[in-house]
């Protein structure tokens, strides 16, 4: 039989190799453009997702083809996650001609419209509100899908936010709010930012279910996004969840961290990383087998060696493509 | 063909709009109004009146009442333009679009390019500008300047109902990002409007009087105030050409420049305040393209770099009128003797 067992039933053994696949391919992507940007061949602002992999994959193996997921400026896990081809989103990354959005948006702005991802931007807070928007238009157009807005806690503080949970739930909206806390916004604790500390009572204020979960754990925030998700497809409205998590770098390459604890990463790479915690399940559980984890790993380090050096070959956008894309009429 | 009002034309626009896409929906505060109270539904229809009786025909479904929360219902508009469906968002006044700017100028306005060309927002706002109805400082403002700046943004000023029902149009099925700036003064005015549908192109503009004197280039109310001075000039035997631009983006560049190379003069009527304005920029435009062509300075009749004031006295003496327009259009004739 090819499900698995008691805790982690709700997922198949495909679908569990397929999660895994998916973390430590956003780990391995992520490492090496840590490296690649300390050696200067990539462009601009840049944060990386690692450490927080098993909260974009888990929330993107509770999704269809109709649902629509809204990312933040730490966009590369999330879009990988949601399975944009991997060597466009490299490419965006390295501003080429033939990226994801052709070089127009970069790092921060990765956007799949085959793929169900939608408006990665850096006004932090405010995919919340665009994936009201989302949901109503799912809604009203009938598609059977939901929205999923991804948020920091730097964005849970703006207003924006709290205007569209308040409009999410007062219009019942097909959406779930994914709170994604890693502890800093820029350089500033969440622990001193936040008022009470706990984002995800906020929601009680607004009639909707709040729920505290860990970020590093995949089946914890498979098991909560599988919930806010049924229940807004089943037309009860929407949910918010806070994950708690940590990122393994910066805010933004280049940052040094200085407001970070001493050991702090390091700490949570040994002890609490989503890689680790997730093959100690597995394999305790005898779900899936060492060697099939490992293979995992070779392969996904092959594919990653393939995507650099492809997104590092492909051509620049051309001067004559300059004003496209402004105007619907810009072809 | 039948007499409408500015509102009516508006509003008649938006019915039929809307029975022709099911993808239209409208959102504002109090757009019905009455929402959730036990009075009658659609109890205002909008804050000045403009969508009354559209939630009785599309139900609460395609006609919003929003919280005043302006960055969550407009990004939500954004949000729904970019995935599926076609909202006309209403903002009461201008005013208070920069409690939202974030969700226009970094949102709305960037999706298309920024997804290089992979998603855009098919989104108007509605919104009222214009000084007069003693509405004081935060209610009056005519600040379409600001938003013609932004790229990926269209800016739409209707100076009567025959205009506004079809540049409303055009604005609706337009695939971009619209902002249209209804003027508060002209909802009461009526001229004929027909029935059936129809769409004025953007960028292009209306040539509102032919003369070989003086060019005035003026949108919206200033087109009326523009045409009370041509009407007083002609009396001497002075000939105004008044262009109406209808859109400040796109700008009907060539038309300006086409009327300015026959008359070598140039009037720019503009309700905003001068800095960094609609009548500045039109006279950069001049200034560059059609330097040779002039015979006198160019002429701004803007408002005064200030708050709208309060009081009916200082009000007045605020709006660019008639009387300043006719200064304005001597001077450049005296100049150019």
């Amino acid at each position: 039989m090819d499900t698995a067992q008691g805790l982690i039933m709700k997922q198949s053994k495909t679908e569990l190799l397929s999660a895994y696949r998916g973390m430590r391919t956003i780990r391995i992507f992520e490492d090496r453009m840590h490296v690649e940007f300390a050696g200067g061949g990539v462009p601009g602002f840049v944060h990386l997702y690692a450490g927080q992999e098993a909260s974009a994959v888990g929330v993107c193996a509770n999704l269809t083809d109709a649902d629509i997921l809204l990312n933040t400026h730490r966009a590369h896990g999330p879009a990988i996650a949601r399975g944009a081809d991997i060597f466009a989103v490299a490419k965006e990354i390295y501003c080429r001609g033939d990226g994801l959005c052709r070089g127009r948006g970069g790092s921060a702005h990765l956007h799949d419209v085959k793929s169900g991802l939608w408006g990665a931007n850096s006004g932090v807070g405010s995919g919340v509100a665009l994936g009201c928007g989302a949901a109503l238009a799912a809604r009203n157009n009938e598609t059977g899908g939901i929205a999923v807005a991804l948020v920091g806690d730097g964005g849970a503080n703006q207003g924006v936010f709290l205007e569209a949970m308040n409009l999410a739930s007062i219009w019942k909206l097909p959406v779930v709010i994914m709170v994604e806390n890693n502890g800093y916004a820029e350089a500033t604790a969440a622990d001193y930012a936040i008022a009470g500390g706990d984002i995800h009572k906020r929601a009680a204020a607004f009639d909707m279910p709040g729920v505290v979960v860990d970020g590093h754990d995949y089946f914890a925030v498979y098991d909560a996004v599988l919930e806010a998700a049924e229940r807004a497809r089943a037309g009860h409205g929407p949910s918010l969840i806070e994950a708690k998590q940590r990122r393994y770098y910066g805010h933004f390459e280049g940052d040094a961290q200085s407001y970070r604890p001493k050991g702090e990463v390091e700490e949570y790479r040994k002890n609490r990383d989503c890689l680790k915690q997730f093959r100690q399940k597995v394999i305790l559980d005898d779900l899936i087998a060492t060697a099939e984890l490992d293979a995992i790993d070779g392969e996904v380090g092959e594919l990653i060696d393939r995507v650099y050096a492809d997104a590092i070959a492909a051509p620049f956008p051309s001067e004559g493509e300059f004003m496209q894309y402004i105007y619907a009429t810009d072809t | 063909m039948p007499i409408k009002s500015y509102r009516q034309a508006i509003n008649e626009t938006l019915f039929q709009e809307m029975r022709r896409d099911e993808r239209i929906v409208i959102m504002g505060e109090d757009i019905a109004g009455g929402a959730g109270t036990p009075g009658i539904e659609d109890a205002w229809g909008g804050p000045l009146g403009v969508t009354a009786g559209l939630v009785g025909e599309f139900g609460r479904g395609r006609v919003l009442d929003t919280p005043i929360s302006e960055s969550g219902f407009i990004g939500a508009a954004a949000g729904a333009a970019l995935t599926g469906l076609r909202p006309v968002a209403e903002l009461m006044f201008v005013d208070f679009l920069g409690v939202c700017f974030d969700m226009i100028y970094n949102q709305a306005a960037k999706f298309r390019y920024m997804f290089g060309g992979t998603g855009g927002a098919p989104l108007v706002i509605r919104t009222t500008i214009g000084a007069g109805m003693r509405t004081g400082a935060q209610h009056s403002q005519s600040l379409y300047s600001i938003f013609t700046h932004v790229p990926g943004l269209k800016c739409v000023m209707p100076s009567s109902a025959y205009e506004a029902k079809g540049l409303l149009t055009q604005a609706i099925r337009d695939d971009d990002p619209v902002i249209f700036f209804e003027h508060k003064m002209l909802y009461d005015m009526s001229e004929d409007v027909p029935d059936e549908s129809y769409t004025i192109p953007f960028g292009e503009a209306n040539f509102a009087r032919e003369g070989d004197d003086v060019t005035i280039v003026a949108l919206s109310r200033m087109v009326h105030i523009a045409g009370q001075a041509a009407e007083a000039l002609a009396k001497d035997g002075i000939e105004c050409e008044i262009i109406d631009p209808r859109t400040t983006s796109p700008l009907d560049t060539d038309s300006i420049i086409e009327s300015v190379e026959k008359t070598g003069r140039l009037v720019i009527v503009d309700e905003d305040t001068p800095r960094c304005s609609f009548a500045t920029d039109v006279a950069a435009l001049v200034a560059d393209e059609a330097f040779g062509a002039l015979k006198a300075p160019i002429k701004c009749v803007n408002a005064p770099h200030s708050p709208i004031p309060f009081a009916p006295e200082l009000e007045d003496m605020y709006i660019p009128d008639a009387a300043k327009v006719e200064v304005a259009v001597r001077a450049a004739l005296e100049a150019s003797k």
